[in-house]
């Protein structure tokens, strides 16, 4: 069964790294979950600044805009995709995920089977 | 025929939890179950009762699930997947004795993954063997919306693909509280409700001490459950005296104690005992071991209030909430006079979860009547009759208004 962990960032206060994130938390559990053989795909995404909006109204009008920006206070940063046998081993790769701690969080969602 | 019923009411969970698990579908297993005890309701009267039923209700609830798959290839080719990853070694039976694989439909019926409020719907539905109109009642809401409410979370399992597990060792501390909140808060809908206008409403406070004595015999050696299970009964015990002939709340201290349930509040403290022994005390045992002096006093006068106190000091250091520090004043007034009671309480008085907590001001008006304050008393009941939430509740906060 296939989940996708949504990595979403917490509020990003640069002079400190929380506890647990520091990028070498990241490269081991990326070599963790790698080595698990769970993974199916995963990306990081680029800073926040530099992503684009585009919608397209009922009459086809196309409106492209800088951001979104958030209000909101949780940015996706990343995701991976595992094939895993249930929810709780999904549950519990993403309480490993360094994205998971210091005021983020990691949102489990199974894949669609069509 | 509903006597009957009754009987299978038990059966029924322990069914749906091996054929959950068997078949890795809720929704399938709950038909065939149901199907098994429709038959059993047509056969036994005429042939008998099997020298087994708990293998022929078994035989005949997986015979049907197989028919029904045979009808349905599509979802059958569906469960066939599921039901290849999720095989793992299944514990094995005993002589006649069905294993019981009620503990894995705990874990999965309370799972943190589900909502908060489908947890105890979905429980009482799977576990105590409640119809969906019975839930629904239960919780006060229209039938359609619990019914609504059970598909969504039967779903949530089915396609987030929650497991029918028992979780390890490593990870039972984490998740056993979960399923002791999700029985707790049963009762304690039932224990409120009881002084309500809705006296047709189904015990819930009954259902929730049966769920504990099935979790209990499942995990015998889990302190906290053994405590929830004693906490629940001490607390039960009292429901004959909690309310007067029209319904009214009657406090502790104008309980007419020879109306307690005097056997159950021997097994409550036979319970307690084992809760608190071999470890450090679990926040269930304490407050059960709270209930368990309150239960022995022979008359409120006689209750032992400095054991109490030592008891909320202890609660307090493993769950530091401000609710419990209000009933550790309410015990210390007892002790010390009302005095130092309200001191105590005028230091929570700037808690934010005290603010709209009805006992929080119906505690400081009564000590301030003691202390003859009365308009300062006053205001107080009235804030307290302003915050309270059932009919019942108001009327106790009149009649303490009126008596001044």
């Amino acid at each position: 069964m296939k989940y996708m962990l949504l990595i979403n960032a917490g509020e990003l206060d640069l002079q400190d790294t929380p506890v647990g994130c520091e990028p070498e938390d990241w490269m081991r559990f990326d070599k963790e979950i790698t080595d698990a053989g769970v993974v199916v795909a995963s990306e990081s995404l680029a800073d926040l600044v530099t992503a684009t909006r585009v919608e397209v109204a009922n009459d086809g009008k196309r409106t492209v805009t800088d951001g979104p920006f958030a209000e909101t206070r949780e940015v996706l940063g990343g995701f991976y995709v595992i094939d895993v046998p249930d929810l709780d081993v999904a549950l519990d790769w993403a309480a490993r995920c360094p994205g998971s701690r210091g005021g983020g969080s990691v949102v489990v969602r199974p894949i669609a089977d069509f | 025929m509903e006597q009957v019923e009754a009987v299978f009411r038990e059966e029924r969970g322990r069914l749906l939890a091996a054929l959950a698990r068997r078949f890795g579908d809720l929704d399938l297993a709950e038909e065939v179950t149901s199907e098994a005890i429709e038959a059993a309701l047509t056969r036994w009267p005429i042939d008998g009762v099997p020298p087994n039923p708990g293998g022929w209700l078994m035989t005949t609830a997986r015979r049907k699930a197989v028919d029904r798959l045979r009808r349905d290839q599509v979802y059958a080719a569906k469960l066939a997947i599921l039901q290849v990853e999720a095989d793992r070694p299944t514990p094995q039976a005993t002589g006649n004795e069905l294993p019981d694989e009620r503990l894995q439909l705990f874990f999965t019926c309370t799972h943190p993954a589900l909502a908060a409020e489908d947890r105890g719907a979905l429980t009482l539905r799977c576990l105590a063997g409640l119809t969906t109109p019975e839930v629904a009642r239960a919780f006060l809401v229209p039938t359609a919306t619990m019914a609504k409410r059970i598909v969504r979370a039967k779903k949530k399992i089915r396609e987030a693909r929650i497991p029918f597990r028992v979780p390890g060792p490593d990870e039972l501390p984490e998740r056993l509280p979960g399923v002791l909140q999700v029985i707790y808060s049963v009762f304690t809908e039932g224990y409120a409700a009881s002084s309500g206008p809705y006296l047709q409403r189904l015990d819930l406070a009954e259902e929730a001490i049966r769920l504990a004595r099935i979790l209990h015999r499942l995990l015998p050696e889990a302190r906290e459950v053994t405590g929830l299970l004693a906490l629940m009964l001490l607390i039960h015990a009292r429901r004959d005296a909690r309310t007067g002939p029209d319904g009214e709340i009657v406090l502790l201290e104008d309980q007419d104690r020879s109306r307690w349930d005097h056997e159950m509040i021997a097994e409550g403290r036979d319970l307690v005992v084992t809760a608190l022994t071999g470890g450090p005390p679990g926040p269930y045992g304490v407050q059960a071991a709270i209930n368990a002096v309150h239960d022995e006093a022979a008359e409120f006068e006689s209750t032992d209030w400095p054991q109490i106190v030592q008891l909320y000091d202890v609660l307090l250091d493993l769950d530091p909430s401000p609710v419990i520090a209000l009933n550790r004043a309410a015990a210390i007034a007892l002790r010390d006079g009302p005095e130092a009671g309200l001191e105590l309480l005028d230091e929570l008085a700037a808690e934010p979860r005290l603010q709209d907590y009805h006992p929080f001001a119906l505690a400081r008006a009564d000590l301030l009547q003691r202390l003859g304050r009365l308009p300062e008393a006053i205001t107080a009941y009235e804030q307290a009759l302003a915050l309270a939430g059932s009919e019942p509740e108001r009327n106790l906060v009149r009649r303490r208004l009126g008596g001044i």
